[in-house]
């Protein structure tokens, strides 16, 4: 990882964004994805949500980032506009065959501040160029996005929600089909965002990445199984009921064991 | 001598050529880069469609007003918005994806105005409305197709940002909220509007020639949009100006002599086409033993 340049990402300015949950539902033709969730995000704060598939974490992200309309219940952000959010969906229905550079693909990052008609300012080149330095992408700047591998792209993506600059991060995924290196330098990157006062929420599926990495954790399996600091939800009683299988994986073991 | 008699002399000795040709270059200026839009927007279909889409409303136009070009343009326009605007509606109300929907508004559009043109018409007003006469082309009818192309170039400076997000990563706008379909109905107007440019000169069916094949052969040379827009312009200027003199010197029919240069020039781009033709994709030339420089910042 590169030494960050001071600009590319300040300390927050203003609060913290948290999110509040109360007694939530959001349905697929009527079948509740998420299922009378009540909880809490707090300002500043690094969560992940695990849970087996189907257990409505995309949906979850979707409503909160507005996306889906919730059936029932509510979701009450503070401190931000809802455009002030930087989502990384899972599969982005992005066309990566789109003749289009790497610079122009992560200038979308600056939407809020340029809008339609307004051009980039120096100060936003400045926070574009130094972006691709963090992520390791300073020569592939001109280069057309077709021609980036699968973890180039990620990098790219993680440029883009860099100048979004939000106070709410929420990323489904971030780390799927990545190898190590990128997938440690992708967590350092929402590390900072955290230490910076961002509010971050992240799905994920590798649990020992969770216990590593993330101070909080919402077990869901489309009702709320456990929300907390990680270690008290994370718990075999906790995972089994969930639906996970019982006996985690040798590995997943140990890394838990050297945490614990 | 044979080639200013041939090249020059048409466009010099006869004002008819002249405003054919200045008519095919508004045309290309407008269509270039709508039709790389589309193409890009995978929406390469949907010029074909709308071309179709907006025979009714020229063909009443033509049933009221008889042979009158403001009238029958007029006319397409509301008929191909209508037809661009319900596909859209339905689209986002029902199950049905746009291009279902899209295709079943146009075929009945285009069975109405069949229906209406047989009823009254005799079938040389039909060939009239589908396929153009570039070489009547007058003063005012002129001034309208360059209207229209100046018009799409302005509007499109204006929503060109938007428009590019939404092709590229069509979830990213909604999230930062650039809306997404305010522009893809104002595109939607911007092609109804080209083809009804193309209207006189080349007729319903042909004007979207000039739309998609320069815009086609454009995606098989340049990397880029900017530079696909240009490749495209130079492609279906080009085409009008070779049809033309084609045209003049064989005797053929204006529309379809410079649609089918176009097509020559899209078969040419795909054999030798420099951004993934045949020629280059299965003759490649040997790979680099060190890695070519990047361009700096």
């Amino acid at each position: 990882m590169q030494n960050l340049p001071g600009d590319v990402m300040d300390r927050l300015q203003g609060p913290a964004a948290s999110i509040a949950i109360r007694d939530l539902t959001v349905s697929y033709n009527r079948v509740p994805a998420v299922h009378h969730l009540s909880g809490d995000f707090p300002p500043g704060s690094l969560t992940a949500i695990v849970g087996p598939n189907g257990a409505g974490k995309s949906t979850l992200l979707n409503a909160i980032a507005g996306v889906l309309k919730p059936d029932e219940g509510t979701i009450s952000i503070s401190g931000l506009a809802p455009r002030e959010i930087a989502y990384l969906p899972q599969r982005a229905n992005i066309d990566q065959t789109f003749p289009i550079s790497v610079l122009d693909a992560i200038s979308l990052g600056l939407w809020r501040e340029t809008g339609i008609l307004g051009s980039t300012s120096s100060d936003g080149r400045s926070r574009m160029i130094a972006a691709l330095a963090r992520l390791g992408l300073t020569s592939l700047g001109q280069r057309p996005i077709g021609s980036l591998s699968v973890g180039q792209f990620q990098r790219v993506l993680f440029a883009r929600l860099l100048l979004q600059d939000a106070a709410l991060v929420l990323l489904d995924e971030p780390f799927a089909g990545l190898d190590t290196p990128t997938t440690t330098d992708l967590m350092h990157l929402i590390g900072d965002w955290n230490g910076h006062g961002r509010t971050v929420v992240a799905v994920l599926h590798d649990l020992g990445q969770v216990r590593k990495m993330f101070p909080r954790t919402l077990l869901l399996s489309r009702d709320c199984t456990a929300w907390g600091a990680t270690p008290l939800v994370l718990t075999p009683d906790n995972l089994a009921a969930a639906g996970y299988p019982p006996e985690p994986w040798p590995a997943e073991r140990q890394r838990a064991g050297a945490v614990q | 001598m044979i080639i200013y008699h041939s090249i020059v002399e048409p466009f010099l000795a006869y004002g008819f050529m002249r405003r054919a040709l200045i008519a095919s270059l508004a045309l290309s200026l407008g269509c270039g880069p709508i039709g790389v839009l589309l193409v890009l927007r995978r929406m390469s279909l949907m010029g074909d469609a709308m071309s179709h889409a907006i025979l009714p409303g020229a063909a009443i136009a033509f049933l009221v007003a008889g042979l009158s070009l403001p009238a029958m343009s007029l006319g397409g326009l509301v008929a191909g918005l209508c037809v661009a605007l319900l596909a859209g509606l339905v689209s986002r109300t029902t199950q049905l994806k746009e291009d279902a929907s899209l295709a079943g508004f146009y075929l009945t559009s285009l069975a109405l105005g069949v229906l209406i043109v047989s009823a009254r018409g005799s079938n040389v007003d039909l060939l009239h409305v589908l396929f153009g006469t570039i070489l009547s082309v007058d003063g005012p009818s002129l001034a309208l197709v360059a209207a229209i192309s100046s018009l799409t170039l302005l509007t499109l400076a204006v929503i060109w940002r938007p428009l590019i997000a939404e092709c590229f990563d069509p979830g990213f706008l909604r999230a930062v909220g650039g809306g997404g379909s305010v522009y893809h109905i104002v595109f939607l107007a911007l092609v109804v509007l080209n083809l009804v440019a193309g209207f006189q000169s080349l007729g319903t069916l042909m004007a979207v020639g000039m739309m998609m094949l320069p815009a086609a052969a454009a995606r098989l040379w340049a990397r880029d949009i900017w530079s696909m827009i240009v490749v495209a312009v130079l492609i279906a200027f080009g085409s009008g100006l070779l049809g033309l003199l084609a045209s003049y010197n064989f005797n053929t029919a204006s529309g379809p002599s410079i649609i089918l240069t176009a097509g020559l020039a899209y078969l040419g781009s795909i054999v030798l086409g420099s951004n993934g033709g045949l020629v280059p994709r299965y003759f490649p030339k040997p790979h680099y033993h060190t890695l070519p420089q990047e361009p700096a910042q």
